[in-house]
């Protein structure tokens, strides 16, 4: 494998404590050396990319993607989900188990990594907790830990009943997996289509109320408390509610493993943005109030949240022109989540640039036991993201890799283009512009 | 929010809302946000005037103009006065019911109306079990769409005719109305308002000529959300209370096609909120009885208050084909700028 050379450039790796200007080698797939401007040892022959004036980090880390492969491949596949990601400067994502079939097998976690999905980063399989997803056999965790898996949920069919979830946490547990909680309790939410609150009611749909999702938290937290096992991790994804972060919040001053992730649409948008039944703004969790959006930012700012994931989640245009109550959740967010986190976390609301960043990859990349990932030491996968901090530009969804176009960003400012992302020692997108 | 959440230290500038691109047609009546009062005045003094009007020479107004009626819902009084309305200006209407049409195979809302706008529909009269089915109606064809009625959100023809019918019984029938108009009028709805896209509409017109309106039922048909509608709405749990106050008082069906597993005990709900000839005359002897249809006898009302003297129901339904008249006019000819 040909080495790789980035110079110039202001290396920011906050998980080593880094950021200084710095050169930067690539060799085999691994980081091989770093040195100050200039001075490089090792780069005969090595292939070099320019990167004065830009930032040079770990690549990013999504641990929450839906890839539609296998069985869905109309809306995206395992090739086109990952060139958006590649896209906009990922170089890993956690793709999860709502698949047709389910992911709840060695065989089809083996067959999302193999070479021939086409993937243009690298892909972990989060395996389903339970056969089928349905919520009652558990699947067997150590021989999906051993096909790749990197944790277990039943993601969007959440387990409701409380002895098979305790069941879950404990076998996830014992062979080193977190569990992974879509917390909602789907007996409250039956034909609902979006927040309940005064924009539901004055759109005449049925609404989520905060509190199928903050006593579901409520509920994970009380099993994680009462099995006393200090290797027991509980994951809250899609986090949305103000009162599902302060049972996390107390959670964790508990002493107790339970970590979370926050979606850009969940920080940035309420339920004023369904506007006029934008099914492009329909997804699960829903957009909530403002104040249940301001307390993400808060718990972003103040270090409750662990993880940006971006809960992407492409569909066919088609299924989206529907009726509002009839359209698929979900929109998509691997292209436009660091160009958010960036305008608005970090030139808006202040968050330092290293911050934003670890929330994008190292954090990420810990929760799931990524080892040698969301860094840039020497001897770390050579993973990397290269990306103008200062550049302003447009998203425009008609430009994406990805195969669906359902995003609420299209037309949106965005802070900070990426030039190159590298997965692995090789270039996996290039920024034609 | 939680009282347990942690209370927000900064001040956050975020992105707004974008603006509405709807509607796209000028013609369109997709919502009353869409009418301003001088708009709703216009539609009140044609409406008259179409009805006053020689059938020979209303009947060339709208003469061969195609227009659609797209049902997925059943209907009596919209569908018929809408047709009516058509054809008393002399337009073609063709009938599309969500059963026996191809909508049954599967055909999407905006192949549906896709095809309409093919066939030469020029309008698309539209009622939906979707809650903003219109507005997507609209998108996909950029034909002037009606909405009779979508889901749980909005009858906006039903509010204007509605508002007809009390300027008719309250103000000799005026027909220009303003942000005082109804200043002093207390309006209760009653019932299920949840389910209710009548009671929706109302709230939106009501108020903005001045009028009150009072919202009473039991929670579960009534949630505390609903006095967040706008200004001027509000809610008064007590039937005899609301009724005390009321120069108009508008019962409403209790929806069993929306209740979604909703357990309602209905005799309790009868004991409540049923409008019987008594509790009308102990507490409100000179209100004006309306109900947008379909009545169960003896359950909202009874027979004895629908048939009786304080009743405009029937003026409801007459005034439907006035006010759809001068709708579909609007939809057909208004070029450019939209009131």
């Amino acid at each position: 494998m040909t080495a790789l050379a980035i110079r110039g450039g202001q290396l920011l790796d906050p998980a080593a404590g880094v950021d200084a200007p710095r050169d930067i080698l690539l060799r085999d797939g691994r980081v091989a050396e770093i040195a100050a401007p200039g001075k490089l040892k090792l780069a005969n022959g090595a292939e070099t990319l320019d990167a004065a004036g830009l930032v040079v980090a770990p690549g990013l880390v999504d641990m929450h993607v839906h890839l539609r492969e296998p069985g869905q491949g109309y809306k995206e596949t395992i090739a086109t989900g990952t060139a958006a990601a590649a896209a906009g400067g990922f170089t890993a994502v956690a793709a999860m188990p709502n698949t047709t079939p389910v992911n709840d097998s060695p065989e089809i976690t083996r067959w999302m990594q193999a070479p021939e999905r086409g993937a243009a980063i690298r892909v972990f399989p989060i395996a389903a907790a339970t056969r089928g997803s349905k919520g009652e056999a558990l699947n067997d965790y150590a021989a999906l830990k051993s096909a790749g898996a990197v944790a277990v949920t039943d993601d969007g069919r959440p387990i409701l009943k409380d002895s098979t979830m305790r069941e879950t946490l404990a076998a996830a547990a014992r062979v080193g997996l977190s569990v992974i909680q879509h917390a909602e309790d789907t007996r409250m939410t039956q034909g609902a289509s979006m927040n309940l609150g005064p924009a539901s009611f004055r759109l005449g749909l049925r609404g989520m109320a905060p509190e199928a999702e903050s006593s579901l938290v409520e509920r994970d937290i009380r099993l994680v408390a009462d099995l006393r096992d200090a290797r027991v991790h509980l994951h809250v994804a899609h986090t949305s509610t103000a009162a599902a972060l302060a049972a996390v919040r107390r959670a964790r001053r508990n002493g107790l493993r339970v970590t979370c992730e926050v979606a850009p649409h969940h920080f940035l948008l309420t339920d004023e943005h369904v506007g006029l039944y934008n099914t492009n703004a329909k997804m699960n969790p829903p957009l909530r109030s403002a104040a249940d959006r301001d307390a993400m930012v808060e718990a972003l700012l103040d270090g409750v949240v662990d993880a940006i994931a971006t809960d992407h989640a492409p569909h066919a245009t088609h299924e989206k022109e529907v009726e509002f109550e009839n359209a698929p959740n979900g929109i998509t967010g691997l292209e436009t989540a660091l160009g958010l986190a960036l305008r608005w976390l970090h030139r808006e609301w202040k968050m330092p640039l290293g911050r934003v960043l670890s929330l994008l990859s190292a954090q990420p990349a810990a929760l799931l036991g990524l080892k040698s990932r969301g860094t840039l030491a020497v001897g770390s996968f050579a993973d990397v993201v290269v990306f103008d901090p200062k550049a302003e530009w447009t998203y425009r969804a008609l430009d994406t890799k990805s195969k669906a176009r359902n995003t609420p960003f299209d037309g949106w400012a965005m802070l900070g283009r990426v030039r190159w992302t590298i997965a692995e020692g090789r270039i996996a997108y290039t920024n034609p512009a | 929010m939680s009282p347990t959440a942690t209370p927000v230290r900064r001040q956050l500038a975020t992105p707004p809302a974008p603006a509405s691109p709807f509607p796209y047609n000028p013609g369109s009546l997709l919502s009353l946000q869409d009418l301003s009062l001088d708009g709703v005045s216009r539609l009140l003094r044609r409406a008259t005037e179409l009805e006053n009007q020689n059938p020979i020479t209303r009947g060339e107004i709208l003469a061969k103009r195609r227009v659609a009626l797209l049902f997925y819902e059943s209907s009596t009084r919209t569908r018929t006065s809408f047709e009516l309305a058509a054809k008393s200006l002399g337009a073609d209407t063709t009938l599309v019911s969500s059963l026996s049409s191809s909508i049954e195979k599967g055909e999407s809302l905006k192949d549906t109306g896709l095809t309409l706008r093919a066939l030469g529909a020029e309008a698309i009269i539209l009622r939906h079990n979707s809650s903003g089915a219109p507005w997507l109606l609209e998108e996909a064809t950029r034909l002037p769409v009606l909405n009779a009625g979508d889901g749980m959100h909005e009858h906006p023809t039903q509010a204007l005719l509605d508002l007809r019918t009390i300027l008719g019984h309250l103000r000799e029938g005026a027909q220009a109305v303003d942000t005082q108009t109804l200043a002093g009028v207390t309006v209760a709805i009653v019932g299920d308002i949840l389910h209710s896209r009548v009671a929706r509409s109302n709230m939106l017109l009501l108020p903005r000529m001045g009028a009150r309106v009072l919202l009473c039922g039991p929670r579960e048909l009534l949630p505390e959300l609903a006095a967040t509608a706008g200004p001027g709405v509000s809610i008064e749990r007590d039937f005899d209370a609301a009724l005390r106050g009321s120069e108009v008082v508008m019962m409403l069906r209790i929806q069993a096609e929306r209740l979604a597993g909703l357990q309602l005990d209905l005799e309790q709900y009868k004991a409540g909120y049923q409008l019987t000839g008594p509790r009308l005359a102990a507490h409100a002897p000179k209100a004006v009885v309306m109900h947008p249809g379909p009545i169960i006898r003896g359950m909202e009302v009874t027979a004895g208050v629908a048939d009786g003297v304080q009743s405009a129901i029937l003026e409801q339904v007459h005034n439907g084909v006035a006010i759809r008249m001068a709708v579909l006019e609007r939809a057909l000819t208004t070029q450019g700028e939209h009131a």
